[in-house]
């Protein structure tokens, strides 16, 4: 009897657990829609949309289009992955085929602590480190751009994608990888036909959880990309992302203006950018799961 | 955050010991030094007085002094028209103060072949208009233009002031005077905007690495704000008041704060830290600011 009400009283508990987090999750989403519609009611949606100017402070109108910070986003986080995916998926297979055991004992622990370097100082090393590399490199007078601030997302990215990519890899059979060497396929053959696809449900996971990462990033990229608003027309443009504008202006704002809303607006842009990847990402692996 | 931190901290103060009147001070990041210097100075000499000083940007201390959320709002810009509406409308009742002089200055990479600039060229310089240094006679390079964010107050002076027109989008928004410095040193095309005190030591030598540019008018000398008697004479153009914006006329510790500012001892300190007095006409505004505390009384 008294035994089975501490059950009842603890499945209660973890109920609760279970759904605050669903609570919390629609609380985030629903403040952020109720004060970001709000912005429309003193700004065009067309123009919000459609227009490349973000200059809340302009000198007579102030301009509201995010054309350019989605696209710089974006453009960021593309690049970010080109650099990451190869090297991590790289990473991985080394470390779950090819590395001895000895080695992988060291290097795994080692890319794991990377992920819990502070955001603050990978882009502090973008300012110091990466930006003057970067210009001397490619003859640009100045490091703040957004190949600086992919390069650093993908360093942050980079933990993720290995991590779970080697998991996925080790997990595939033995027997998979014998039959591969029976048929005498030698081991890269074996990695890219049967290692690899049997694996890619967890790899594409942790392609898409890196790239998740990689773009609600705030930190790296307001510090090295040099936060210029244009519309960005290459690889060497300054770049400002959602995540960065939000971050810089979110402090400046007067309370219930349009400009407050529209920083509310830009965060439904970047949560709904998140959950489309979220949904992508469960949507491949479950299929690739499938066949 | 800051902010955040600021509210803790005085609370937590206000909690334990009553005594302890508290000032909170927001705002301005060119005046944040400076302020926190005047405040510790006169803390000295107050028991029972705690001062916070934060930065933030003077936008960040107009807001916050609109969202009632600070004494005093440190701010390097007059309040806009909008925020003035905004204020009104939340029933804050706007008193300016100016206890300061600050020069603004042009700084570009010390190997650039330009030492002067008329207010027309750097208009177009910033504008977007002239984004090639050869245009000027120097190198060929593409301009790379750094400033400040929407929230400082030097953004909104060097805008409304000088330019009187929106800045080039390309220009990349820097988070900090001192972030504006570093990348002009790395940059052979830079051109930035910092106040003197940032690249002057206590001597007048010139921060290494960078070259400040002097302003001229067509068909007169260029004027070099290096020289401290070019910016008192009024000689120099780009020279603005630092405000402190107050919620209603000051009264008890916070008038007495605000007088000690603009007192003998007070402008010392601010000489010495690479600002200047204030003008003649500056200090009867601020006898209206606190007139107005008198009358009510």
């Amino acid at each position: 009897m008294h035994r089975n009400r501490i059950d009842q009283l603890f499945k209660i508990l973890f109920k609760l657990a279970g759904f605050s987090a669903v609570l919390v999750l629609f609380g985030i989403f629903l403040m952020l829609l109720f004060n970001g519609l709000t912005a429309f009611k003193d700004i065009s949606i067309v123009e919000f949309f459609t227009t490349t100017s973000w200059s809340p402070s302009a000198y007579l109108e102030p301009r509201f289009g995010v054309l350019s910070m989605v696209v710089s986003s974006i453009l960021v986080t593309a690049m970010a992955m080109v650099i990451a995916v190869p090297i991590g998926v790289g990473a991985a297979a080394f470390l779950s085929e090819f590395a001895p055991r000895s080695l992988e004992k060291i290097i795994k622990p080692a890319i794991e602590m990377l992920a819990a370097i502070p955001s603050v100082t990978i882009g502090f090393l973008g300012i110091v480190l990466l930006g003057p590399v970067i210009s001397d490199l490619f003859g640009t007078t100045n490091g703040l751009n957004a190949l600086n601030g992919a390069i650093l997302l993908a360093v942050m990215a980079l933990p993720t994608i290995i991590s779970i990519s080697e998991d996925a890899m080790f997990a595939v059979p033995n027997t998979y990888k014998e039959a591969s060497y029976a048929l005498g396929a030698n081991k890269w053959e074996t990695l890219i036909k049967v290692t690899i696809p049997a694996s890619s449900s967890g790899i594409i996971a942790s392609i898409m959880l890196g790239m998740g990462r990689v773009i609600g990033e705030t930190m790296a990229v307001l510090m090295a990309t040099g936060n210029a608003v244009a519309m960005p027309d290459g690889i060497f443009s300054s770049v400002q992302p959602i995540t960065a504008t939000i971050a810089i202006e979110m402090g400046e704002v007067p309370y219930d203006t349009p400009h407050y809303y529209s920083l509310f607006a830009l965060g439904i842009i970047l949560f709904l950018i998140t959950l489309a990847i979220n949904v992508a990402s469960d949507k491949i692996s479950s299929d690739l799961k499938g066949t | 955050m800051r902010l955040l931190w600021v509210l803790i901290l005085s609370s937590a103060v206000a909690c334990t010991t009553s005594k302890i009147e508290t000032i909170v001070i927001r705002g301005s990041d060119t005046e944040v030094n400076l302020v926190l210097k005047l405040a510790e100075a006169y803390m000295d000499s107050i028991p029972n007085l705690s001062i916070a000083v934060t930065g933030g940007g003077s936008g960040a201390g107009i807001a916050a002094l609109i969202n009632k959320k600070t004494d005093i709002a440190n701010s390097s810009r007059e309040f806009k028209a909008s925020e003035k509406e905004l204020a009104f409308t939340r029933q804050i009742e706007v008193v300016p103060f100016i206890f300061a002089t600050d020069a603004l200055c042009f700084i570009v990479h010390e190997e650039l072949a330009i030492d002067s600039l008329t207010i027309e060229q750097i208009r177009d310089i910033y504008t977007g208009k002239t984004n090639n240094w050869s245009a000027l006679g120097a190198i060929d390079l593409e301009v790379s233009l750094y400033g400040r964010q929407g929230n400082s107050g030097t953004f909104t002076y060097i805008q409304q002031r000088i330019l009187k027109d929106d800045y080039s989008l390309r220009m990349k928004q820097m988070n900090g005077t001192s972030q504006i410095i570093e990348s002009i040193k790395n940059d052979p095309a830079g051109i930035g905007y910092v106040g003197i005190g940032y690249v002057l030591d206590k001597n007048g030598k010139v921060t290494e690495g960078i070259k400040i540019l002097s302003i001229k008018e067509e068909g007169k000398k260029a004027i070099s704000p290096i020289d401290p008697q070019n910016i008192i004479s009024g000689d120099y153009p780009v020279v603005r008041p630092l405000y402190q914006y107050l919620d209603g006329s000051p009264e008890g510790v916070l008038r007495e704060f605000l007088e000690f500012e603009i007192s003998a001892e007070g402008q010392r300190i601010i000489s010495e830290n690479g600002y200047f007095p204030i003008a003649e006409q500056h200090r009867k505004l601020n006898q209206n600011s606190l007139a107005r505390a008198q009358k009510q009384d």
